[in-house]
């Protein structure tokens, strides 16, 4: 905008005419600049987040499939054939199966560990980058590892459960099994990360509640429990609805945990096959029915949003702490 | 910040073990990939490096199904589009949401927010089609495009434009002509500095290790990003687990280096992001 304006012949030193010029650009730059900043994000978001999530939906109303030329329109019928499907629903009890044996042990050891961390400890920035350092590990990589950690015959899993004594685990071929050890998985990831929300949190909270609890005589477990954890309650909601939308769509540990044929089926007998994988085993290879894919698309959508209204009810009931203020987010 | 309570030996013991088991995983893979193939059958498992790493490194790269060098060259191409776009466009939108006044702000603010909450890894089947419309299937286009923005970096930006960036300042700058976009340039930019590096270093992370967006859309074995290639690999029919290994520990290599170079910047920002909203 300056360029223009200094494009201009310097015929006349200073006229009315130029002065109302440069007001009205002026004037247009500070209505318009905000919508000109914004709109890379919106424009960008609504192509390629929005727009497809929406489109799913057409597409599971549709008999669609990579090959066929026409796709014609076939109402719920993707949907009743889904809500019949065996497999489907396999995979969505292993998807809460390996959800809820990961995300409370998780939280309540993440609970644990920030209460650790919020002391006077020496080298305080070193505990806390090895408690969040699998956080930034490669997702694959690591569920290549495990793989190996919980393998049948040379596993490290099995070798220290048999120095103490007990039975060697089918990690892959059981099917609860295979979750405890996609758990731990999601667990070794998540622990750390949630533990330094919540430790945040804890240093937000005033010195003087504990010191006014203590002369009521209130030990430290006690004021753990009365005052620490009702004032995290707003930050543990914040990380149980991102460990549901994370958690109910998790796909690339329980992928790489597997290997062999057709490791997209989370075992021989679908041990391990979460929601995810199956919409991916249905959309894309081997099958590639956009249609049906679509469908167990937004059923996993449905399943998301119910659960996480869910915790949110029941954590709100729970403990009764103050839960009027938002939580923190990140 | 209450330090009430000290630390007794109990709670380093305690921060021990759970340091031990975060870091364990990490050090067995780096031993693995130092050692020859023949250490996965042994028990005791090995926990200390051997002298193979070369070897395997060798392998790795002549290895002619997990294109693994393809992989670690696309993914740094991937990652390193997407984080300077994520930063770039975030502070633009950062800095109109923190210091702007327009009509719509607060209502377009919760959209943003709301963003961070859609999962958006379900439209995969649409995206996968437009892909194909826009033939840019097993082309890098295809995993970065989609990426270029993110509500999370946008917000977080928004958060720290509104402490960082002084009201003066900008004023001030107004009142020596300078229009919109070279306030941008020249009072919000420095402000920004601190945050968008941490934004920049969490972007980097999440894209080179994203999996299953490119699982589906470059299905060219040939042209992979370096997941991909991992997944080529341990995939492979006959698994020489040191060679994995190895292709696993090199993939983390630049995560760990990252984090042990800017890990207090990066604690920080997860924690100031906690408190702040």
């Amino acid at each position: 905008m300056t360029v223009q304006l200094d494009a201009r012949p310097p015929v006349v030193p200073t006229t009315g005419g130029h002065r109302r010029f440069s007001g009205r650009l002026s004037r247009l730059d500070t209505r318009l600049s905000p919508y000109l900043y914004i709109a890379p994000f919106f424009v960008l978001f609504a192509v390629f987040g929005v727009y497809p999530l929406v489109y799913t939906f057409w597409v599971s109303l549709h008999d669609w499939d990579l090959l066929g030329t026409d796709h014609p329109f076939v109402g719920a019928e993707n949907y009743t054939r889904l809500l019949a499907d065996v497999d489907f629903w396999h995979a969505v009890v292993n998807t809460l199966g390996i959800f809820v044996i990961s995300t409370v042990p998780q939280l309540l050891a993440a609970l644990w560990l920030a209460n650790l961390l919020n002391r006077g400890l020496r080298a305080r920035t070193g505990w806390r980058m090895a408690v969040l350092v699998p956080n930034v590990t490669s997702t694959a990589a690591v569920a290549i590892v495990f793989g190996v950690l919980f393998g049948r015959e040379f596993g490290m899993v099995n070798w220290l459960l048999d120095l103490v004594g007990l039975d060697a685990v089918q990690w892959k071929s059981d099917r609860v099994a295979s979750w405890v050890a996609i758990s731990a998985m999601v667990d070794w990831r998540w622990t750390g990360y949630n533990a330094l929300i919540l430790l945040a949190a804890m240093q937000a909270i005033p010195r003087d509640l504990y010191e006014s609890a203590a002369i009521d005589g209130a030990n430290r477990v006690r004021q753990f429990w009365s005052i620490t954890v009702p004032l995290l309650k707003p930050t543990i909601i914040f990380c149980v609805i991102i460990a549901t939308i994370g958690g109910l769509q998790l796909f690339t540990e329980p992928r790489l945990f597997h290997s062999g044929t057709n490791p997209i089926r989370g075992g021989p007998l679908r041990e391990s096959q979460t929601v995810t994988m199956y919409m991916f085993e249905n959309a894309f290879a081997p099958h590639y029915n956009f249609g049906y894919g679509s469908a167990v698309a937004w059923l996993l959508f449905a399943l998301i949003a119910i659960v996480a209204a869910v915790n949110v009810l029941v954590l709100r009931r729970l403990g009764g702490g103050p839960d009027a203020r938002k939580g923190a987010a990140r | 910040m209450s330090r009430l309570w000290r630390a007794s030996p109990l709670t380093y013991l305690a921060l021990v073990v759970a340091a031990g088991m975060s870091i364990f995983p990490i050090w067995w893979m780096f031993v693995v990939a130092s050692r020859s193939s023949d250490a996965m059958g042994q028990l005791p498992p090995p926990i200390t490096p051997g002298g193979n790493l070369g070897a395997n490194i060798s392998r790795l790269f002549d290895n002619t199904d997990a294109y693994f060098l393809t992989g670690l060259i696309n993914s740094t191409i991937v990652a390193g589009t997407v984080t300077v776009s994520v930063v770039f466009f975030a502070s633009l939108a950062g800095f109109a949401f923190a210091k702007l006044r327009f009509r719509g702000r607060n209502a377009l603010l919760l959209v943003v927010i709301a963003t961070m909450m859609v999962p958006t890894q379900l439209g995969v089947i649409p995206l996968y089609m437009l892909m194909t419309r826009l033939q840019w299937n097993d082309r890098l286009p295809a995993v970065i495009v989609p990426a270029l923005v993110t509500g999370f970096g946008v917000f977080m930006m928004r958060q720290y434009a509104g402490q960082a960036v002084s009201d003066e300042l900008i004023e001030a700058a107004r009142m020596d002509g300078c229009g919109t976009a070279r306030v941008f340039w020249h009072v919000v930019v420095p402000a920004l500095r601190p945050a968008a590096a941490v934004l920049g270093l969490l972007t980097f992370m999440t894209t080179w290790n994203d999996f299953l967006w490119p699982y589906a859309v470059l299905n060219d074995p040939a042209n992979p990003t370096v997941q991909l290639s991992l997944r080529a690999l341990s995939d492979g029919y006959y698994q020489d687990m040191s060679q994995v290994f190895t292709g696993t520990a090199i993939a983390t290599l630049p995560l760990l280096l990252v984090f042990v170079l800017f890990g207090r910047q990066i604690i920080g920002g997860i924690m100031e992001g906690a408190v702040k909203a």
